[in-house]
């Protein structure tokens, strides 16, 4: 499905990665520091590698040997970031919409239907992004990201903005994702207990290296030697 | 109440247009000289910087002159535009509306620029992994969250211009009817025995244009603000 093998510099710190995912969730474990943000920002198409090749399906995201570098905006790969980044100038439903319109895509009610039902959105469509709750935001974020219809879902970190019972909200809607949407998604996070959950395989990064690649075991074994 | 005469109110008129044409004229550059100084680094960078705010601290009438030997009929620019387009700057409203529209320039781009600074770049590449490119992004995400800086800065550049004496008079000199601005009469008004009283109905004009000027402006920032805090 994706297949990623870069490297990057900078500065002190150093980054060179190489793996392949499957269909399904793939988790991007490991602390932080560890080089996975930057990671999906050159999955998306935000950081330039150095050198490398990423490729999704059979198509070409970048290659330094072939001088090939999609652009972002050409690349039809959601981001979940961090922190929502919901525009606030629009409302829900303008955030909501914004992808479609940029990739150019028809209206197609059943489909925006569906994402709102899927992420309970029904009733904060007309809002106003500044008034949401932190759970509500990355909702949104998750449903306009998914509604660009996407080839590949990122996700950063889409919990960690939130406490323990906001996660407890969200997971379940992550869940039915995987489940029900069946678009290919690569999950960031340093922590086990929502990747057991969610992912069906694992890549554990380690100071910008692969440290390991497998199941949902390397969770466990993380959890026991954590620090 | 205030009766004024149709020489006067030729002049608010003036005034109006001139300032409004020349702000508007001055808007889609001032965007583009404000995005360029907030998000490019260049060689150079200091000197466009610079150049750009020598209207607000040279004297006026410099400036005026210096557009007079540049724009004028014999002037390097203005002989060329009046020869091969028809355009011609000396002694016309049109001048007038050039001269408000450098001297109110820096005005413009300063508030634009500011406003293109503060925001987050990362909501631009949240647009970008959405499939907005560069012209969409700025369309749609730069420009509208720089809205409070646009309108702040078209407002100042509009007083700037409805107030603009000392480059105007030198560039275009004070033909009522085609030049003479509130300003420009005013001035008139003084210089002649018995002209208080119009000056003083023009100076109430002034006042009264440039108080709605500012509420309204107010007025906008508000309504722009809200949208973005969510009422």
């Amino acid at each position: 499905m994706l297949a990623v093998d870069v490297e990057k510099r900078l500065g002190e710190f150093s980054i060179a990665v190489r793996f392949e995912t499957a269909a399904g969730v793939t988790a991007l474990f490991g602390p932080s520091g560890a080089g996975k943000t930057t990671l999906v920002n050159m999955i998306a198409g935000l950081v330039a590698p150095d050198r490398g090749r990423i490729m999704l399906a059979d198509a070409v995201l970048f290659d330094s040997a072939q001088r090939i570098d999609v652009p972002a905006h050409r690349r039809r790969i959601g981001y979940v970031f961090q922190e929502g980044r919901l525009f606030p100038h629009l409302s829900v439903a303008g955030n909501l919409d914004y992808g479609r319109r940029m990739c150019g895509l028809a209206p197609d009610r059943a489909k925006m239907a569906r994402i709102v039902d899927l992420l309970d959105l029904g009733h904060l469509t007309d809002r106003r992004t500044g008034k949401l709750s932190g759970g509500e935001r990355q909702r949104v974020a998750v449903g306009r990201a998914l509604l660009m219809r996407p080839r590949l879902l990122l996700l950063d970190e889409p919990l960690a903005s939130l406490d323990a019972a906001r996660k407890r909200e969200i997971l379940p809607y992550l869940e039915r994702l995987r489940d029900e949407v069946g678009i290919p998604m690569v999950y960031v996070s340093h922590h086990a207990g929502e990747l057991r959950r969610i992912a069906t395989s694992v890549v554990r990064l380690d100071a910008g290296h692969v440290a390991a690649m497998g199941g949902r075991e390397l969770l466990d074994a993380a959890d026991a030697d954590a620090v | 109440m205030l009766d004024l005469t149709p020489d006067e109110w030729i002049a608010i008129r003036l005034s109006l247009k001139i300032a409004i044409v020349a702000t508007i004229v001055a808007l889609p550059f001032g965007i583009a000289v404000a995005w360029v100084l907030a998000r490019k680094n260049f060689w150079g960078k200091t000197l466009i910087d610079g150049v750009v705010h020598l209207p607000l601290v040279l004297p006026p009438v410099v400036t005026g002159y210096l557009l007079l030997i540049s724009f004028g009929r014999r002037g390097l620019i203005g002989a060329f535009l009046a020869d091969h387009f028809g355009i011609v700057f000396s002694f016309r409203w049109t001048g007038a509306a050039l001269a408000c529209g450098i001297m109110g320039f820096p005005l413009l781009v300063r508030p634009i620029r500011l406003a293109i600074e503060a925001i987050d770049r990362r909501l631009e590449d949240a647009a970008a992994t959405l499939g907005a490119n560069r012209i969409w992004v700025f369309l749609t995400i730069t420009l509208p969250l720089a809205l409070p800086g646009l309108i702040a800065g078209f407002v100042l550049c509009f007083a700037k211009a409805l107030g603009e004496f000392g480059a105007t008079i030198t560039f275009v000199a004070n033909i009522p009817g085609e030049t003479q601005t509130i300003s420009a009469a005013i001035y008139t008004f003084t210089q002649i025995p018995g002209g208080d009283a119009a000056a003083g109905r023009l100076v109430l004009v002034a006042i009264v244009i440039a108080l709605a000027a500012l509420v309204a402006s107010e007025w906008l920032a508000q309504r722009a603000g809200l949208r973005f805090h969510g009422e």
